[in-house]
């Protein structure tokens, strides 16, 4: 489709005030680490499993590191030192601190300790690295589908039925199933441990369903000569471990934004900042495309009037995202389909606002999301609205597609919902597959006027959060509606300052050469 | 009124001719598609009450599920006459009509604590209902100038929403339920009711619940005041809520 003219010196602006931004928030928050951070850390370096009372035991040598008050120094560095000091892999120390034999103090002798955490931390990259050639092989030899790929959630609550279902999804063409997470366990401060068969509105992200569903995919995935992708939560109080986890599972996609925890699920604002970075940064590593949670903005905010807060956002979770090392097709910006049916032109302005968000983010891998507001229990008109959503995909080449339910309104999706959403879909992206290619936007036509009016708005909240600072702004309700302030929210107890002696094995195995001079030279 | 006065009328689903009782039905069956499983959801449907049911479509939607359209006759017919489904009984005014009624009656401001309860993460419900933007063109609560709303968010627990509504000084407890997978809403309902008995509040305090599969009925079961379903806006809560206070303190309008 022939472009909308918009002026890229605005968009170059806009960018521009969207990186002062993340990068004033990086400065003020890399003197902090988190209790999450940490354990993700010793996650990474080996230690797993739970105590007597399912407590993991990632959260047991935190807890114990910070009534020590030695968190400040990076959990790696205290434990790798135990580990020499008595002979045990890091599994054993786990355990004995848990136990409550083993007291942890700070290394003997330092160095040693030291050289033993980035050992450690290099052959977990290693592994990771590994997934990565893994995925890259896989879909060599299965291929892949074109984009926009289909994306279904499944959400039964227990991790055998999930496999079922994201089976029969995948044999009918879905691309990329997501498991989401049960209702409730972004705010747990503890990652839950093993297979799962009970669960609120989703399945709990545990390392092992990570594992089965993981095995099941690339099963079907073979016999259907097409990579399935998987994806996971990458959110709330345990953010850095979930990335953890997934990138030792091999997922492939992480919702995973800088700022939806503190906006809708009330978690601290410096811990979601922190725990973001640690999270992106092995998310980068590990391959995973990261989806942003910008269509949440539209679900609380009137998605006219909110769309320049979208676009906004999305620029700023752009620069976070540079800041982790993570590269625009690992970018997967999200937005959504969530004008008011009853507005007169409502879909000239759903295409206008998915094109701008094309434009402005050519090479990223965008994530559209599908109605869900103004969704009813009319299922009848609800599969239009998901039809119209279709075209406005396909007209404007979006990658990530969050296949839209009929039944959105009433129910976790029946298997007939998921069936039809994928014929629906289907039946649009082929019939339409060309169109883009066919059609121009009219210059100064409605359409394009509306994207210029879009993006000029843009700026200039831009302009008010950079005088700001995002922590301000934010405390104002600039997105969504909603206030949050620096020291309110959940987990603000989790967030430690370093030490100056502070060490964490990998940002300097994880991160880019460029963002790691950075990160030393602050 | 006595048994004899009742009007019967019976009535069954309208196709294209009065009284044929058409209805669709679409439905997965967990086999591989063939001549069984679609003479299986043909039997399925007699046994559902579907006079000459028509299997019109059936799809293979992989190994071992099937998708079926149906369309028959129901043979059941209900009598309208004896449905009577209990509705909260008030007037519904518009924004200024309240703030009106508050002032008059009331002479302060009308407190309104909300929160979508335990583990319910979604806030769409109690956003719509209590926030300064509201819904669909209906202001929230938070714009009414004679009402103090205060909206907790979400996954709050029921012990923290009653310690605000003591503190707060509450007239109303506003709960949000959306997801009802499994039941949980029953049980996060009871949970905070339960706590205001033992409180001793639950007679000071008007309960009201609000979620797309919230009933009058099933907000009464549970021992709730109102229960507001889709289609409601602020102004059917608040109107519910002065009436439902002027009511409870004896105050006549005009009197």
């Amino acid at each position: 489709m022939s472009h909308l003219t918009l002026d890229q010196s605005l968009i170059d602006h806009a960018r521009d005030l969207a990186r002062r931004i993340a990068r004033q928030v990086y400065d003020d928050m890399h003197r902090f680490t988190t209790t999450s951070v940490e354990r993700a850390t010793l996650r990474l370096m080996g230690v797993d499993g739970v105590d007597a009372d399912q407590v993991p035991l990632p959260n047991r040598l935190v807890s114990h590191l910070q009534d020590q008050g030695l968190l400040s120094h990076g959990a790696a560095v205290t434990v790798a030192g135990a580990m020499i000091e008595h002979g045990l892999d890091i599994q054993e120390v786990a355990q004995a601190v848990a136990d409550g034999r083993l007291p942890l103090r700070r290394p003997k002798n330092e160095p040693a300790a030291r050289h033993q955490a980035d050992d450690m931390a290099a052959r977990m990259c290693e592994r990771i690295a590994a997934n990565r050639g893994m995925r890259a092989e896989a879909i060599a030899r299965c291929g892949e589908a074109r984009t926009p790929w289909l994306y279904l959630i499944v959400a039964t609550g227990n991790i055998y039925e999930d496999i079922v279902q994201a089976r029969v999804a995948a044999e009918q063409g879905a691309d990329v199933i997501a498991v989401i997470r049960s209702t409730g366990q972004s705010l747990l401060d503890y990652v839950p441990y093993g297979a799962t068969t009970e669960g609120f509105g989703g399945t709990y992200a545990t390392q092992e369903n990570f594992r089965l569903m993981r095995a099941a995919l690339d099963e079907v995935g073979h016999k259907i000569g097409r990579y399935i992708r998987l994806t996971n939560y990458c959110s709330g109080l345990c953010m850095p471990e979930i990335a953890a986890m997934g990138a030792m599972e091999r997922l492939d996609m992480m919702l995973n934004d800088s700022m939806y925890g503190i906006i809708f699920r009330d978690i601290n604002m410096q811990r979601t900042f922190i725990d973001q970075f640690f999270s992106r940064m092995v998310n980068a590593y590990a391959g995973i495309i990261i989806n942003t949670g910008e269509d949440n903005y539209l679900t609380t905010a009137d998605a006219y009037e909110a769309a320049h807060t979208v676009l906004a956002s999305q620029l700023i979770n752009e620069q976070f995202a540079y800041l982790s090392g993570l590269k625009p097709d690992q970018m997967g910006l999200g937005h959504a389909f969530e004008i008011n049916p009853a507005l007169e032109n409502g879909f000239l302005w759903e295409l206008a606002h998915a094109q701008l968000v094309r434009q402005v983010f050519p090479e990223a891998c965008l994530k559209y999301m599908p109605p869900t507001k103004h969704m009813t229990g009319n299922i009848f008109k609800g599969h239009i609205q998901d039809a119209l959503f279709n075209v406005v995909s396909v007209l404007t080449q979006q990658n990530i597609h969050l296949l839209g339910m009929m039944t959105e309104a009433i129910h976790t999706p029946l298997m007939q919902d998921r069936f039809l959403a994928i014929q629906n879909a289907r039946y649009v992206f082929g019939n339409l597959r060309d169109l883009h290619e066919e059609i121009q936007f009219t210059p100064g036509g409605q359409i394009e006027r509306r994207a210029q009016e879009a993006l000029a708005e843009t700026a200039t909240l831009l302009r008010e959060i950079e005088q700001t600072g995002l922590p301000a702004a934010i405390a104002k309700g600039t997105f969504a509606d909603i206030s949050r302030t620096l020291t309110g929210g959940k987990g603000l107890d989790g967030v430690v300052a370093k030490a100056a002696d502070y060490h964490n094995p990998f940002p300097a195995l994880m991160l880019p050469a460029l963002m790691l001079d950075e990160e030393r030279g602050s | 009124m006595s048994e004899h006065l009742h009007q019967e009328k019976w009535i069954r689903p309208y196709g294209d001719t009065m009284d044929d009782g058409r209805v669709q039905l679409s439905f997965t069956l967990p086999v591989s598609l063939d001549e069984n499983a679609k003479e299986a959801a043909r039997q399925l449907a007699l046994r559902m009450g579907i006079e000459e049911p028509s299997v019109v479509h059936s799809e293979s939607m992989g190994p071992g599920f099937a998708f079926f359209v149906v369309y028959g006759q129901c043979k059941h017919r209900v009598d309208m006459g004896r449905i009577k489904v209990a509705r909260p009984e008030f007037e519904v005014l518009g924004k200024d009509a309240v703030n009106a009624k508050i002032a008059q009656l009331m002479g302060r401001k009308l407190v309104v604590v909300g929160a979508c309860i335990e583990t319910d993460a979604h806030t769409v419900g109690i956003d719509a209902i209590m926030n300064m933007k509201g819904f669909n063109g209906h202001k929230g609560l938070e714009s009414y100038h004679e009402i103090r709303a205060i909206n907790m968010g979400a996954q709050v627990d029921s012990e923290e929403l009653v310690a605000r509504a003591i503190e707060e000084k509450a007239d109303a407890i506003l709960v949000s339920q959306v997801v009802t997978q499994k039941n949980i809403h029953l049980d996060n309902l009871t949970r905070l009711s339960d706590i205001l008995e033992a409180e001793g509040l639950r007679n000071r305090v008007i309960l009201v619940v609000g979620g797309p599969r919230i009933s009058h009925e099933l907000a009464k079961e549970l021992g709730y005041d109102a229960g507001f379903g889709p289609g409601c806006y602020a102004e059917n809560v608040a109107s519910f809520v002065i009436e439902e206070w002027a009511r409870r303190h004896a105050v006549r309008q005009g009197a």
